[in-house]
């Protein structure tokens, strides 16, 4: 699963608005299509990454919760 | 897999619905920490989230602009009594309550750090990254005895207030 993901970003223990400012920065690094993973262990960032896709148009493809850490996949738009 | 699922046909809806405001505009006016604090978070989450967004930095709001190593500035004495009052630069800005001849920002420094909260030089930086536009307001520079020497690199050209309200008329602004 692991050989889709193109870059993943590790924001455990950074608080609001690093995951997602980090977040805006790093899918650049990705070309268009490409999976980011991004795990984050702020509770406010699971709204806020819905947000954040919704708005920007990037698609979160996946968001689980495992021992207090998030995991979003997000999807860089087309 | 899940995951290389082509997009979902209902997404540009969604963008759609949110689309009105694309643009944020922030009246930086405060020199004080616990104001720019917050300006420097939601300029650099409006350019992460494709906000075209612009700060606009007056009056007191534009000591935090000046160099860190820069420690007087004002061409004549009552220019120069400012600085001397309250040292310029990001770094050595003040709380706008809680003070305390500066443990405050000290205290709210350490406890950032330990929360992994970013410190409004990382913010700066991020917000000039993502592309957040920063303009000094040139009539206040006049005032005060800023040159543009006196100020960080990477800010816009200053501006006066038409400039700032006319960016300011389709965006969404706020006045810190």
């Amino acid at each position: 699963m692991s050989a889709t993901i193109a870059k993943t970003l590790d924001m455990k223990g950074f608080n609001c608005p690093l995951p997602i400012a980090k977040t805006a920065q790093a899918i650049r690094e990705i070309e268009p299509g490409e999976l980011l993973q991004v795990l984050a262990t702020d509770p406010g960032s699971v709204p806020d990454f819905k947000a954040w896709c919704r708005t920007t148009g990037n698609q979160l493809v996946e968001h689980t919760e495992t021992d207090g850490v998030y995991r979003f996949v997000v999807r860089r738009k087309g | 897999m899940v995951m290389t699922q082509p997009e979902t046909a209902d997404e540009p809806q969604e963008v759609a619905e949110h689309a009105p405001h694309r643009k944020l505009v922030i009246f930086a006016w405060s020199g004080e920490l616990d104001r720019i604090w917050p300006t420097l978070i939601l300029s650099t989450t409006g350019a992460a989230m494709g906000m075209e967004t612009t700060v606009f930095f007056t009056f007191w709001g534009l000591f935090p602009l000046v160099r860190d190593d820069v420690r007087i500035t004002g061409e004549n004495w009552m220019q120069k009594l400012l600085s001397t009052m309250d040292r310029p630069g990001l770094e050595h800005l003040k709380l706008g309550k809680m003070n305390f001849a500066g443990a405050g920002p000290a205290m709210m420094k350490h406890l950032a750090k330990e929360h992994k909260v970013a410190s409004p030089s990382e913010l700066m930086a991020l917000a000039k990254d993502l592309g957040v536009k920063l303009v000094p307001c040139q009539m206040t520079m006049d005032l005060l005895g800023l040159s543009r020497e006196d100020l960080i690199d990477g800010l816009e050209d200053p501006a006066g207030a038409t400039t700032a309200l006319v960016e300011a008329q389709d965006a969404i602004t706020l006045f810190i």
